[in-house]
């Protein structure tokens, strides 16, 4: 064998192998990436009913309810739309009421979302950075997430 | 009084890490031999007074002087004293304190290594080393000084985050420091190599222990981080394709590579243009790691807007080392000399093969974990790429990769015999594929993936045994003759076959996940739930105090059909100092298979929603990872790595010989 030869033997090795990895990353990342969206996104994305995708707001007060001993039901809103979230799992520690969440599931009709997994990772703020970005484009982001922010005390 | 020395000691390894890049880039510069031999001083001088920043801010740890704002926040006075020391790591400030403590102690370490560096190579790679530690100094000094006093000094601290209180925490960031920091040693090197215009197998020779140390502590870190999350969040999972967990794998990744190209380097004295690349590619990744943890990017790129100086002045480090290395390296890798070419049926060519498949991996992993931010800042769009996307994309890459591993140790230097060495490994792959066929039978209407993923892992461990059985094995000598060839194999050649056989074992024990069993349920006192071949019981819900902390448990008894095996107490605490709850997993572990129970809320009527597991051969995990690691602390011991131990008298001898 030539040199020549067994360096073109040797690129068009390494280049299939090359293009093979980049068609996985490009097939994965059309398939297997998951968009997050507020509940108001949802309606207006008119986002099609099956779609996997990850939901975060805030979770309303007094909406936690438990239909069977294993289900959670509960809904989370950005201040103009909500969604209702059923969930067959453990919630977070840091799972509260009034609080922020992410859920990643599958939206179903009437607004209703099966999640298979519910996140409340946060920072010291008590509010998963998603939430807090969706809540300031519908307009109802309370400075930083603090409770007694509103009332303008220091904590 | 200590802080302030602290912070002063901290500013003066600043000055002396600036001294280090000067004095020896005057002394390279004028070929002057005396003032490159600065460098070792500096070096070692930088080091002893960062040990001193680091010693005086654990002092304040320990004596909880809250008139330190960032004890203050992280520390409370209740703690564990182990928990007060591994404080000063569990925030921003003290963690990067640590990086520079390591990094100018891999400084100091090449300082005093024996290792008959020509002083003007070492001299440039200490430069080099000055340069990284003082911008992490500035970094430092500027933006996250952790000696800053408060004005007011609190009564109290706020207490260190409740799920970073546990002895994974204690040890898991200065293992995968000192992996991350430890591949700055091969950068420098490589930088050396570049500005000098020289390279051959000398430099590979002297890279190659650090490498492997670095390597070897990083795999254990990563480990102890995959078991920790494991045990401590309490989802059960030991991997998560958290953009935190992904950067550290991909230095891992690259670094697998460079170990196993500088070994061609050394054997062959070919590949050295790539092998000076991937020196440069593993310490930006360990870099840019730093960077996503450290600078808050990750979870958004609007975390810039809540403390902007961090976050670039880190990314500054990272544009001037990362982009000065790769501008070096297009001006001037050309005047390294090139290399031979080689057969493509050859030991090195399985390594190039080797190389190929680890970097494209290194580069899914950064494409999948920067996509997120690069699409939010283009588009606006909030996606997550998750563990489907890795899955896909890893597993194709991966799976060949082990495959061909046992083939790649078995084939010759130079001009292999690809038929011999299939041959020579038959017995290996054929009770690997038969136990494969058996798995399948046994498990039919299961998933695939994971017997074929238990095959391949049992493939690679054969493999491994098969490697030094045809080193050792003489069918003529006598049973003594072979013994004491087993014993006196090289010790690096025991090292790659237990970090193959690591990789293996970790294979089967992750493939085995497929094996395992979930039950998500409410009970109640007197319930009984399965957990794969076992059964629990909830025996009574107990209540009661810690060291700082107060917790809920479920005491749950295991049965092996009417036997007691133990108890399991899964529970919550609550720590002084914080509201929030934190789920402690139970865990028992049974031969290589955990039970695995984690407790959800308490309802009021007296029940408790439980998630429980039966994990077969999980242990095998970690265990695998110990294993590799294991292995390369052993190949570090061979003779041909030593950095520190003196020679002995036999082994000059011998090499003069």
């Amino acid at each position: 064998m030539t040199r020549k030869s067994r360096r073109m033997m040797t690129i068009a090795g390494l280049g299939s192998i090359l293009a093979v990895a980049v068609g996985l990353v490009l097939y994965a990342l059309n398939d297997s990436i998951v968009f997050f969206y507020g509940p108001t996104e949802v309606i207006e994305k008119k986002i099609h009913v099956g779609a996997r995708l990850r939901v975060g707001g805030l979770v309303k007060v007094g909406s936690v309810v438990r239909p069977s001993d294993r289900m959670v039901e509960f809904v989370i809103g950005d201040g103009n739309n909500e969604i209702t979230i059923h969930y067959n799992g453990l919630l977070p520690d840091l799972f509260r009421e009034g609080q922020g969440i992410v859920a990643e599931g599958r939206l179903e009709a009437g607004q209703r979302f099966a999640a298979d997994t519910v996140l409340a990772k946060h920072d010291e703020n008590y509010m998963p950075r998603e939430v807090a970005d969706s809540l300031k484009k519908q307009g109802h982001w309370q400075g930083e997430g603090k409770p007694d922010a509103k009332t303008g005390s220091k904590p | 009084m200590t802080v302030e020395w602290g912070h002063f000691a901290l500013i003066l390894a600043l000055v002396l890490s600036l001294c280090q890049v000067a004095l020896p880039l005057w002394g390279v510069a004028g070929r002057d031999h005396a003032l490159m031999q600065t460098a070792r001083g500096t070096a070692i001088g930088a080091f002893l007074f960062t040990l001193l920043a680091f010693a005086a801010l654990t002092y304040a740890y320990v004596q909880s002087d809250f008139s330190v704002i960032n004890v203050a926040m992280n520390s409370h006075s209740t703690k564990p004293l182990a928990y007060k020391i591994s404080g000063v790591w569990s925030n921003h400030e003290g963690s990067m304190l640590l990086w520079v403590l390591i990094l100018t102690l891999f400084g100091a370490l090449v300082a005093m290594a024996r290792q008959a560096i020509p002083l003007p190579l070492l001299a440039a790679v200490l430069m080099v080393q000055g340069a990284v530690s003082s911008a992490f100094f500035a970094f430092i000094l500027m933006t996250s000084n952790p000696f800053l006093r408060a004005l007011e000094v609190p009564a109290e601290g706020r207490g260190l985050n409740p799920i970073l209180q546990d002895p994974g925490l204690a040890i898991h960031p200065p293992l995968l420091y000192i992996g991350y920091v430890g591949f700055s040693i091969a950068f420098s090197f490589a930088i050396g190599a570049l500005i000098h215009g020289r390279i051959d197998a000398v430099w590979a020779r002297f890279v190659r222990p650090w490498t492997l140390l670095a390597w070897s502590f990083l795999t254990l870190g990563i480990a102890m981080g995959s078991y920790w999350a494991y045990y401590e969040l309490g989802w059960g999972g030991f991997w998560f394709w958290d953009p935190v967990e992904n950067a550290s794998l991909m230095p891992w990744l690259a670094g697998t590579a460079l170990l196993h190209s500088t070994v061609v380097m050394e054997k062959r004295d070919a590949l050295k243009v790539w092998t000076i690349l991937l020196s440069i590619l593993t310490f930006s990744l360990s870099l840019i790691g730093t960077f996503l943890v450290r600078s808050g990017v990750l979870t958004s790129v609007h975390t810039f807007a809540s403390d902007p100086s961090r976050g670039k002045f880190i990314l500054g480090i990272l544009v001037f080392f990362i982009g000065g290395g790769l501008t070096l390296f297009a001006w001037r890798a050309h005047a390294l000399r090139q290399g031979g070419l080689f057969a493509p049926i050859s030991r090195e060519a399985g390594l190039v093969l080797n190389n190929l498949m680890l970097a494209t991996m290194a580069a899914t992993v950064l494409i999948g974990t920067l996509y997120p931010l690069v699409l939010e800042g283009i588009s606006g769009d909030k996606i997550s790429v998750g563990a489907p996307f890795f899955e896909a994309t890893m597993l194709p890459l991966f799976l060949p990769l082990a495959l061909l591993q046992p083939l790649g140790t078995a084939l010759s230097w130079k001009r292999a015999d690809l038929w011999a060495a299939m041959q020579r490994l038959s017995w290996a792959f054929g009770f690997s594929v038969l136990v494969l066929c058996i798995v399948l039978y046994v498990t039919r209407g299961g998933s695939v993936l994971a017997p074929v993923g238990a095959g391949i892992g049992l493939w690679l461990v054969l493999g491994s045994l098969a490697d030094v059985w045809l080193r050792v094995w003489r069918a003529k000598a006598g049973w003594a003759v072979n013994l004491s060839r087993l014993v006196g194999l090289p010790r690096s050649a025991w090292g790659t076959a237990l970090a193959h056989a690591g990789l293996g074992i970790s294979l089967i024990g992750i493939a085995a996940t497929g094996w395992g069993t979930e039950v998500i349920s409410t009970v109640g006192k007197g319930a009984e739930v399965p957990a794969g071949p076992y059964r629990l019981v909830l025996e009574q819900v107990i209540t009661r105090n810690g060291p700082d902390y107060r917790e809920t448990v479920g005491r749950f008894q295991v049965y092996s059909d009417q036997q007691k095996l133990g108890v399991i107490e899964p529970g919550k605490r609550i720590f002084i100092g914080q509201t929030m709850p934190k789920t402690e997993a139970g865990l028992m572990t049974i031969g290589l298979g955990q039970i695995y129970a984690s407790l959800g809320d308490f309802q009021a009527d007296g029940t408790v929603s439980l998630r429980l597991y039966w994990k077969p051969l999980v242990v095998l995990i970690w265990g695998g990872a110990l294993v590799m690691a294991f292995g390369g602390f052993l190949s570090l011991l061979d003779r041909r790595s030593r950095i520190a131990a003196p020679r002995k008298a036999r082994q000059l001898q011998g090499d003069a010989a």
